[in-house]
């Protein structure tokens, strides 16, 4: 075994890039938790309006969530196209997972446009602080997903990403999806049981 | 030796996607039907569960990779659940009010 493989693999076989994002998807699960029981435990609480019933759009928001649950199809097809050495196919997911990672943003920031100008900010009550903080941090997550898969994206058109590199797509594919189930978890939380 | 995990076919990720569209769906009519709404949030907690399981399993490769990263996520995932739980009994969410 060379020391090179010795390095990546050591002794458990795993490649310690995987392991060390799983670490750190554990240690997400962790930093949302908190988040996530903080707006429970605030739940209901707020001495004044707007309350959760009075302004959140369901219809807008099951839309952008399809588009991030649809995001993470494209991930996985991305990484297949990688794994199989399709060219085209990589190029072609690769732009698509971010593409619909912007449009899930862009519904954020309507939505946030929106809420601010209908009184509800994060000093107003104790749900705007909740909500635009849990909300926020999961928008600043898909924000960083997408620049890290837009760079992904550039290496593909520069022929740079190769089968060898799939490890690299898998990497990011694994973050991307956790980005997505923090938002099924917000989806229901927060926008369905109010 | 690397680990070898066995990524399903595309068509499995097809298929998946498919389950997840209908769960959202499924989610959004309880969600606007008035006879699931005094069970509205198990109903809403068991289906948000399954999309987020079928997201980690498949996607997320969890049920052909490493019992490893299975650890490694499943465990603080638990202790992020509990910590919610308590914290919410904590502040008396579970407490029902005496008419």
């Amino acid at each position: 075994m060379s020391s090179a493989h010795e390095a990546t693999f050591g002794a458990t076989g795993l490649d310690h890039r995987k392991m060390g994002v799983w670490a750190f998807l554990g240690s997400e699960c962790m930093f949302f938790g908190s988040l996530i029981a903080t707006y429970l435990v605030y739940k209901g609480k707020s001495a004044v309006g707007p309350h959760p019933h009075e302004i959140l759009n369901i219809p807008l928001t099951s839309i952008s969530t399809f588009v991030l649950l649809m995001s993470s199809l494209l991930m996985v097809l991305a990484l297949a196209a990688v794994q199989r050495g399709d060219a085209l196919g990589a190029k072609l997911w690769l732009f698509g997972t971010p593409f619909f990672g912007m449009i899930f943003l862009g519904f954020q920031v309507y939505e946030f446009r929106t809420f601010v100008s209908e009184g509800l900010t994060l000093q107003v009550n104790l749900f705007g602080a909740s909500f635009f903080v849990l909300t926020g941090f999961h928008g600043a997550h898909v924000s960083v997903g997408v620049l890290w898969l837009l760079s992904l994206w550039v290496l593909a058109l520069r022929n740079r990403l190769t089968r060898a590199d799939s490890l690299l797509v898998e990497i990011a594919g694994l973050y991307w999806h956790f980005v997505d189930i923090v938002w099924i978890v917000i989806f229901t939380v927060v926008y369905l049981i109010q | 030796m690397a680990e070898h995990s066995q990524h399903p076919p595309v068509r499995t990720y097809l298929v998946v996607a498919a389950v997840l569209s209908v769960i959202t769906a499924v989610e959004i009519s309880v969600f606007y039907l008035t006879i699931f709404e005094r069970v509205l949030a198990p109903v809403l907690i068991v289906l948000s569960a399954a999309k987020f399981s079928l997201v980690v399993m498949f996607f997320m490769h969890l049920k052909s990779d490493h019992r490893t990263f299975t650890g490694l996520f499943v465990g603080p995932l638990a202790i992020a659940i509990l910590i919610t739980l308590a914290l919410m009994a904590l502040f008396g969410a579970f407490v029902v009010a005496q008419p």
